[in-house]
């Protein structure tokens, strides 16, 4: 471990790794706090810049600072103008906007930074410690595991996606599963779905389908409700005292510390992330709280703010562990991640720890930069960032549909591609118009074609599905995902008897 | 019959065709010696249109989820601003269209003055200074730095298609 923290430092550390962070907090920050375009949109309209610089640590630590900045960006809005860039701030602002509202608006950012430095660090090194652990422990898996392995990713993410959301959350993953069979096949290169159409014969463009996915529909949304992109009022975005004193660090402190193993723990498992690790958090907190905190709750709680902000960077720390040790995403940003990893020629898995440290530790590295960076030298900037709230909506849509075309032109050089994005676009609104989740459908997508050859792997190592009862492990774990897919929908119908 | 039912039943008419095409398709040009592995290149998908079917049905047949929180209020959908969307989904479809023939600063700069203007921009004079900007310096960043061809002016000044 420490020669891979030696090789991560010597890394990271250069003035280029140094520079790709610093430009993706900015980035993610200026961007995650516009109202309405969370990390995934980001992280997506980021991916061609990041393949361009062609170096894997590089662009991975760009994206990365673009998360951590996306997330630091999104609390913004949420405390200035009570408006969550992303679902993981929405508890950030029911205290944070009350607090504001109180003209404690410097000191609601203040804390909101230093609980996702903390949270977020914190999780580094837990990440750090539990990592290569697990990738030591998927160093004995073979091709059967890695099958049934994805599969208990991907019904772990329906299984988490909410109460009635389980059946269209699993249409979603194989609707993402069976686009990724589009185009030419890995087995004897034949073709497949592309129905005499030439543009099919590659498959379908991941940057274009991430873009399709989240950038258009966020862009749409924003034309068709303009009340997402006001904000309340000038006086309400003044910034004034940044400091917080010693009696109010001594409360959020046992608040930081518990809430950043909670996180890291939520951000761990396939689905939950970050929104649900900082709604239980604030949930936590308000009942370990004595009665007079509890009135506090929800008109601007220290407390209250602490919480949801330090959980929900954990366990965007913690959503690492997966896609790092067993190349898996735990949710919508780590599949984009995965599949921008993909494009560089690096899969993501316990082999990466030893075929590539310097990428492996590199990120575990830059997360602490990354932290560093947010709290030294974006609070100090969030008066002039938020300056971006003001700019006028008819001039941002344009700017922002854009990026998006440019993301896919550049990536495909293919003018038929942005009439594919514009097609899927139209489909992914409509499918969220019904309340169907876009992200199993993306990491369907980025999943598929490593599930479909470890399974062809292990019919032609088994010749047949023998493998299944064969290896005890495989058997075990796709046991849990029939268990993981079966018991929300065993719990409903319970509930309805009862 | 709502939304959620119609979407159902589209992914049930999507994986009917798509276990067609996976049942009586693809393995017709699959060469003789690849009959003689256990593992096609149809397997995988026969496996997902059988979950695929199975699920549609399901969902088609199942009652619509009661809890579920949309984005558009359907009961109020005359609220919303759908003149502009529809212009700027038109504009990114002539934007595709016209991107090789017409050049990347004259379509790019195009699209984005018409789009702000679809979507109540009137200071015409800002609104193209900062489009050219735009638009010159993304083709500077793509082409110069970035070392990716993009045609930036329309083909009869470029020496044709």
């Amino acid at each position: 471990m420490i020669d891979g923290l030696l090789i991560g430092l010597s890394t990271a550390l250069s003035l280029k790794m140094i520079l790709m962070v610093v430009a993706g907090c900015l980035i993610g920050t200026f961007i995650g706090m516009l109202p309405g375009l969370g990390p995934m949109s980001i992280i997506a309209i980021m991916i061609p810049v990041a393949i361009s610089i062609g170096d894997p640590a590089g662009a991975i630590i760009l994206l990365a600072g673009v998360y951590y900045g996306a997330i630091f960006g999104g609390s913004t809005s949420s405390i200035l103008i009570n408006a969550p860039g992303v679902a993981g701030t929405v508890a950030t602002s029911f205290d944070g906007y009350p607090m504001a509202r109180a003209g404690k608006a410097g000191k609601a950012l203040t804390i909101a930074a230093i609980s996702s430095f903390c949270g977020g660090t914190i999780g580094a090194i837990l990440l750090m410690i539990f990592a290569p652990v697990l990738a030591n422990v998927a160093l004995l898996f073979h091709s059967a595991e890695y099958f049934a392995l994805m599969v208990v990713g991907l019904s772990a993410i329906a299984a988490f996606s909410g109460n009635g959301q389980v059946g269209k959350a699993l249409a979603m993953t194989l609707l993402g599963l069976m686009l990724a069979t589009v185009g030419e096949s890995a087995l004897y290169n034949m073709p497949r779905f592309t129905y005499g159409v030439l543009n099919l014969q590659s498959g379908i463009g991941f940057i274009t389908l991430a873009m399709a996915m989240f950038a258009l529909p966020e862009a749409i949304f924003l034309i068709l409700d303009p009340a997402r992109t006001k904000p309340k009022s000038e006086q309400e975005n003044a910034v004034k005292d940044l400091r917080i004193t010693k009696e109010e660090a001594k409360t959020i402190a046992p608040v930081i510390a518990r809430q950043s193993l909670l996180g890291f723990f939520i951000g761990v498992l396939p689905g939950a992330g970050a929104t649900i690790a900082s709604f239980l958090g604030y949930a936590v907190e308000r009942n370990l709280s004595t009665k007079e905190e509890q009135k506090e709750f929800g008109k601007g709680s220290l407390k209250g703010l602490a919480a949801p902000e330090t959980a929900n960077n954990a366990a965007c720390t913690g959503s690492f562990v997966p896609l790092l040790t067993l190349g898996i995403p735990g949710s919508g940003t780590t599949a984009i991640l995965l599949g921008a990893l993909i494009a560089l020629n690096v899969t993501p898995g316990p082999r990466l720890m030893v075929d590539q440290p310097e990428i492996f530790w590199s990120v575990i590295i830059s997360m602490y930069i990354g932290n560093l960076v947010l709290l030294v030298l974006n609070l100090p900037l969030i008066p002039y960032i938020a300056k971006i709230l003001t700019i006028p909506r008819s001039y941002l849509i344009p700017f922002i549909l854009f990026f998006t075309l440019m993301g896919v032109y550049i990536g495909q050089n293919n003018a038929a591609e942005l009439l594919i994005l514009i097609g899927l676009g139209v489909m992914a609104c409509i499918f969220r118009v019904a309340g169907y989740p876009l992200a199993p459908l993306l990491i369907g997508f980025i999943l598929g074609p490593m599930l479909e050859n470890n399974f062809s792997r292990s019919i032609q190592l088994y010749d047949g599905i023998s493998f299944l009862w064969q290896r005890p492990m495989t058997g075990a774990l796709l046991m849990i995902a029939v268990v993981l897919i079966l018991l929300p929908t065993i719990r409903l119908f319970l509930s309805r008897r009862s | 019959m709502s939304l959620e039912r119609s979407l159902a039943l589209f992914f049930l008419t999507i994986s009917i065709i798509y276990g067609y095409t996976s049942f009586f398709i693809i393995d017709v040009s699959l060469p003789p010696f690849a009959k003689m592995s256990p593992v096609w290149p149809s397997s995988f998908p026969k496996i997902l249109s059988a979950m695929g079917v199975v699920l549609g049905f399901f969902l088609v047949f199942s009652k619509p989820s009661a809890n579920t929180k949309t984005e558009i209020d359907l009961k109020h959908l005359k609220s919303y601003s759908w003149v502009p969307a529809f212009a700027l989904l038109g504009m990114m479809v002539a934007y595709a269209l016209l991107l090789r023939p017409m050049g990347f600063i004259v379509s790019t700069f195009s699209f984005l003055v018409i789009g702000s203007v679809v979507l109540g921009e009137r200071k015409l004079l800002l609104l193209s200074i900062v489009s050219l900007i735009g638009s010159g310096g993304i083709w500077y960043l793509v082409q110069e730095v970035l070392g990716i061809y993009l045609r930036p002016w329309p083909w009869f000044l470029s020496g044709g298609f």
